[in-house]
């Protein structure tokens, strides 16, 4: 085939990294199941955003471990961003190329704020903020979270201050639930049920239909409670067309092409099955699934026959071992040649070994029947520390980063 | 004053069991289940989040509303608030209805959805009802995970706060009222010794007693990793990993045995930064209420096998 053009050499060098992917896109959005270390890698992936791009980036948490808040310097700040200080940077020891800003998630507040951008006038606003139904849909209903995160998200990205945005999602009772939460809002806004719960506290008109409903629901939650809600939707409903499209406009900022998903998950089956569920949503959805990222794998040492044959013989030859090594370990303090001890130890370590392979090769299992395949595999080894600053957070961010 | 000592969590009703994802909550509550039908108890365990992995902690065919005997004397259901409202309104409020008439059951529909703890008072409502008619000895419920629990437990005061009368405020009453009792009702919190499960476990136990009228029955400590060395076998260990010694080991071995001492030593590592955080969940809990510790379980494998395995460590952890 002499026309055809030689393949490009960078297609072949330039396999795609965490590092790659996140210098094309305007949005990543970190998901997956709850306990896989979710907060920490959006952190660490925006933190290498900002280090090595050069561009300006914006990590937006919802529930950051207090350890964390303190390395991005967030603790005791609210929703408004905030610039991680040169100093934490200095003292981490890296000279960021860009900016790395971090902003906490607050649900009530960022509710409160929508009412007032929608609000048609400032009674309505009032009145929809003091609404008791108002105030528990905002504060106590974790449903609300799920839209408010991606209503943040919109908001933040179409001020266009920042070149990166990384945000992490709430803990959801399904992982779904924060993607279909725009539409969900926009159906229960155009819903012609609604327009039904507004009718009897407006008009007397209500037909043969709609009877029975009221007269079960005043029967059931009492008429108070019935005005209640329907005063709380009537001025709702003044801000209706804002509503729904804001909402669709959410969802189209997150099948745009500037935005990818990356899911975090560890090598454990339940959350696998959870995260790899979620990865066929977004690819049924349309929507651009970038990256998953395996986390807390245990190290590859753990996998060989070699390493397992010699545990065994530490464990079946214990006491000769000891033996043999008493006198070296003695030289150095007499009280740490006894063989006794010293085959107790090679038996401790040696079946440590064994169990802990036995956690690696189910984990490997669980890799090779991984049934979806992003462009970018990143897998972050098991830090047996915790992370305390930035200095931390860039090594785990080296490691997805590929 | 002493306080009179904890209803043991097995001596209750109704046993809600929470944690933050990933700490082992469904494998806590399926094992606390089978330990109670075990010990002749005649137990119904509720799942919550319908993601339908309950049964396979029991090897059991899918669960439904309506429960299913999975072992001897022990029940399974999954949630279903649609199913819950029908029920409700049938044998509660004798309005049989709502099978037939599409419009109304829609609306009920769109009304729990949209009208704040609807939802949450037709689960907790469910729960309290299969209490309070007295078929089972305990009800045990895989139950949202943390994050979620507070405004489920919260529901019946928050809509009785919201609805001054009619007949949801007379059933919130009756609900209330079990809830408060800790004679009858508990909630068992699972974490592992990480930093996140812990600091939510504390902040759970403070939530849970200002805006909740239900009492933390007991923390469960899972995955507690092995001690491996005592004081004087640690330092025979890190004198085992010295250049002279390895290289010894290694030629008596025949091969490399920095690896097998590396893993002992991350072993090691991450007990000592557990046993912090572990420290830092007794300080912030309640010292009357009890941890109960369960070890990490060299498998990962889920199924009726380590069901049992917990079960059993569960019932040495209460004393039986």
């Amino acid at each position: 085939m002499a026309g055809r053009a030689p393949k490009r050499q960078t297609e072949e060098s330039a396999a795609p990294t965490m590092d790659s992917l996140l210098a094309t896109k305007e949005i990543v959005v970190a998901c997956g199941p709850g306990g896989v270390g979710k907060t920490t890698t959006a952190a660490a992936s925006a933190l290498m955003a900002a280090v090595t791009h050069g561009s300006k980036v914006l990590v937006l948490t919802v529930d950051p471990a207090k350890r964390l808040a303190n390395a991005l310097g967030l603790d005791g700040i609210g929703n408004t961003e905030h610039r991680v200080p040169d100093a934490a940077f200095k003292a981490a020891g890296v000279k960021p190329r860009g900016e790395l800003w971090a902003a906490m998630l607050d649900t009530k507040e960022s509710w409160d704020s929508l009412i007032r951008h929608h609000a048609p006038d400032a009674q309505t606003r009032d009145e929809i903020l003091a609404n008791p139904l108002y105030q528990n849909i905002s504060g106590r209903f974790i449903q609300s979270h799920d839209y408010i995160a991606m209503e943040r998200l919109y908001e933040i990205h179409s001020a266009g201050e920042y070149d990166l945005i990384v945000v992490d999602t709430p803990p959801t009772r399904n992982a779904l639930d924060f993607l279909d939460a725009p539409e969900r809002l926009a159906d229960f806004f155009s819903s012609r049920l609604l327009r039904w719960l507004i009718v009897p506290y407006r008009s007397k008109l209500v037909n043969v239909a709609t009877k029975p409903f009221y007269q079960i629901s005043d029967r059931i939650l009492g008429t108070e409670f019935m005005s209640d809600i329907s005063e709380f939707f009537i001025l709702f409903q003044t801000m209706y067309d804002g509503f729904v499209e804001r909402s669709k406009a959410v969802g189209r900022l997150l099948s745009d092409r500037r935005t990818t998903f990356v899911v975090v998950s560890t090598l454990e089956a339940t959350p696998l099955r959870e995260a790899e569920f979620f990865a066929e949503q977004l690819t049924e959805r349309k929507l651009h699934l970038g990256a998953i990222v395996l986390n807390k794998v245990l190290p590859d040492y753990l996998h060989g026959r070699a390493g397992a044959k010699i545990a065994e013989a530490m464990k079946d030859r214990a006491e000769d071992l000891a033996t043999e090594l008493a006198p070296s370990l003695a030289s150095g303090d007499a009280a740490l040649g006894d063989p006794a001890q010293i085959a107790r130890v090679l038996t401790e370590v040696a079946d440590s070994y064994l169990n802990f392979q036995v956690v690696a090769l189910r984990e490997m299992e669980e890799r090779a029947t991984l049934g979806v395949v992003p462009d970018v595999l990143a897998t972050v080894p098991f830090f047996d520390t915790d992370i305390y600053d930035l200095s931390g957070l860039l090594r785990l961010g080296e490691q997805i980063w590929g | 004053m002493a306080a009179d000592p904890l209803t043991p969590v097995l001596d209750r009703k109704l046993v809600f069991v929470t944690g933050k994802g990933g700490t082992g909550k469904t494998t806590v509550a399926s094992a606390l289940a089978l330990l109670a039908s075990s010990r002749g108890k005649r137990v119904l365990i509720c799942e919550i989040d319908a993601k339908g992995e309950l049964a396979g902690y029991y090897e059991s065919p899918p669960t439904a509303f309506k429960e299913k005997e999975v072992q001897p004397g022990l029940f399974a259901m999954t949630m279903d608030t649609e199913a819950s409202l029908r029920e409700y309104l049938k044998l509660q409020l004798r309005i049989p209805i709502v099978g037939r008439i599409g419009p109304v059951a829609k609306a009920f529909d769109f009304l729990a959805a949209a009208a704040p703890g609807v939802r949450e008072i037709l689960t907790v409502g469910k729960l309290c009802f299969e209490v309070r008619d007295g078929a089972w000895d305990l009800v045990v419920v895989d139950a949202p995970a943390s994050g979620h629990i507070v405004g489920q437990l919260a529901a019946p005061q928050a809509v009785n706060g919201l609805v001054q009368v009619g007949l949801i405020r007379n059933q919130t009453d009756w609900m209330l009222e079990l809830l408060s009792d800790p004679a009858v009702t508990g909630l068992l919190a699972v974490c592992t010794p990480e930093e996140m499960p812990v600091t939510e476990t504390i902040e759970l136990a403070v939530r849970i007693r200002q805006e909740t009228t239900v009492q933390l029955a007991g923390v469960v400590v899972n995955r507690v990793l092995p001690e491996l060395f005592g004081r004087q076998e640690e330092a025979v260990f890190d004198a085992l990993r010295a250049p002279g010694p390895l290289a010894e080991l290694d030629a008596l071995v025949d091969g490399d045995a920095a690896p097998v001492l590396e893993a002992a030593r991350l072993a090691v590592t991450m007990r000592r930064t557990r046993a912090t955080h572990l420290e830092r969940l007794r300080e912030g809990i309640d010292p009357d209420v009890p941890l109960l510790y369960l070890p990490y379980l060299f498998t990962r494998s889920h199924g009726l096998r380590t069901t049992r395995q917990v079960a059993a460590s569960l019932g040495e952890e209460l004393g039986y």
